[in-house]
């Protein structure tokens, strides 16, 4: 876990006001905030994505929820999607190939 | 690749400050891993191009590089791990919530939701059921067969598929076998087959519409005199009647003899085109008979070709 500062001198590409902002904007929300705001991995890793949509990418400030908001849906979908496979990889092979059926594209293979 | 920071961004050595901006950000907009969960592969050159960029984006380091004084090294960033490496943990689901996505309790709730296994959020309950797959298969069907209809039975894929081809079907048609493809999951309905019929030709008949064409050979004697003779049909030979005086090219109409059409329940018509053929071997007898013949009747049949001159 690490501090406002801590997160300032590791990045080295975030000022400290720009990461206040984020977190008063609910971009990033710190894992802790008592007694200080505190960060985990992850939302140093979320810090480096909105440095890098906004200076690398040029994505404009009003659109940085936009592209946070779909990419949470995205890894949402994706989580559900691999715990799906991984459910369906552990059924006998009778039910995997029923499953592979029903999402063969209509019209069939040729 | 090349450790110089030009190459790696693939701009000039003299690329202006916002030229070198635009050229990266399109670059970060490709490679950025988190735009890109799927390629794997980004992650090391996005950091490559990063760290060039941070290299020749500040005027006075990218001056030291171009005097010499640096070398290309010590721009990387510090080893990061990007957003999306986190989502396989358990953790990750903690942003999700503002989708409403509460984390793996969710996880769970959504699932049991999909297969019925419990009262969903909203307490109702769904059922994978799915229908079948469709199955397409690709029928070769006689000339005959088609002109007449006819029923195959044929296997695909373990399953036997009874398929009534209607009379008059057209080569390429795809016929649509309700329910016979692929079973339904969970008391789903099955899938559909679809048939394509693929006609083969014929060595004597040829189908224009609805309508049959043939060649029919006839000898000297039939076109001259005329007669009666049997003639090749889609429902076998039938008995038709050679004016006298028929030449190659004399084409005869078998009203009726042709196919169906589907549409309109008519049968088109059988088109019999007469080719003259001399026997085999013009034996004496012919020939002095002919020559006879000729002397007092000689005919040109290239008149009007106009001899060959435009």
């Amino acid at each position: 876990m690490k501090t406002v500062d801590e997160v300032v001198r590791l990045v080295g590409r975030v000022r400290r006001d720009e990461l206040e902002l984020w977190v008063r904007r609910s971009w990033v929300i710190p894992a802790a905030s008592e007694p200080e705001p505190t960060f985990s991995d992850l939302d140093v890793a979320r810090i480096c994505l909105i440095s890098d949509l906004l200076h690398d990418v040029g994505v404009e400030d009003e659109t940085i929820p936009l592209v946070l908001s779909l990419l949470d849906q995205l890894y949402a979908t994706r989580r559900r999607m691999s715990a799906l496979t991984e459910a369906v990889q552990r059924q006998p092979e009778e039910v995997r190939r029923a499953i592979f059926a029903c999402v063969t594209p209509r019209g069939g293979p040729r | 690749m090349s450790d110089d920071p030009y190459d790696i961004l693939g701009v000039k050595r003299d690329v202006s400050a916002d030229d070198l901006k635009r050229h990266y950000r399109q670059l970060a907009k490709e490679l950025h891993p988190d735009l890109n969960p799927d390629k794997p592969d980004v992650a090391e050159r996005f950091k490559k191009v990063s760290a060039a960029y941070a290299l020749l984006s500040d005027p006075e380091t990218r001056g030291r590089y171009d005097r010499g004084e640096i070398d290309a090294s010590g721009q990387e960033r510090p080893e990061q791990r990007f957003y999306r490496d986190f989502q396989e943990e358990p953790g990750a689901t903690r942003f999700y919530t503002r989708e409403g996505f509460a984390g793996d309790d969710e996880l769970h709730e959504f699932f049991s939701d999909l297969f019925g296994g419990g009262a969903g959020p909203k307490g109702r309950t769904f059922r994978m059921r799915a229908r079948g797959a469709d199955i397409a298969y690709t029928l070769p069907v006689d000339f005959v067969e088609a002109a007449k209809g006819t029923k195959k039975r044929v296997t695909v894929d373990g399953r036997t598929l009874d398929i009534t081809v209607p009379p008059g079907v057209r080569d390429r048609q795809m016929l649509r076998l309700k329910g016979q493809g692929g079973p339904g999951f969970d008391g789903g309905p099955p899938g559909d087959a679809f048939v394509e019929i693929h006609i083969q030709p014929h060595p004597l008949f040829e189908r224009k519409d609805e309508n049959v064409h043939i060649e029919l050979p006839v000898s000297l004697p039939e076109a001259t005199l005329g007669g009666r003779i049997e003639v090749p049909t889609v429902d076998g030979p039938v008995t038709m009647a050679v004016p006298r005086g028929s030449n190659t090219g004399t084409t005869l109409r078998l009203r009726g003899k042709g196919i169906v059409d589907p549409k309109s329940g008519e049968r088109g018509d059988q088109y019999v085109r007469l080719k003259v053929m001399l026997p085999k071997e013009v034996d004496p007898e012919l020939a002095r008979f002919l020559e006879g013949w000729a002397k007092e009747h000689a005919y040109d049949p290239r008149s009007g070709m106009g001899g060959g001159r435009p």
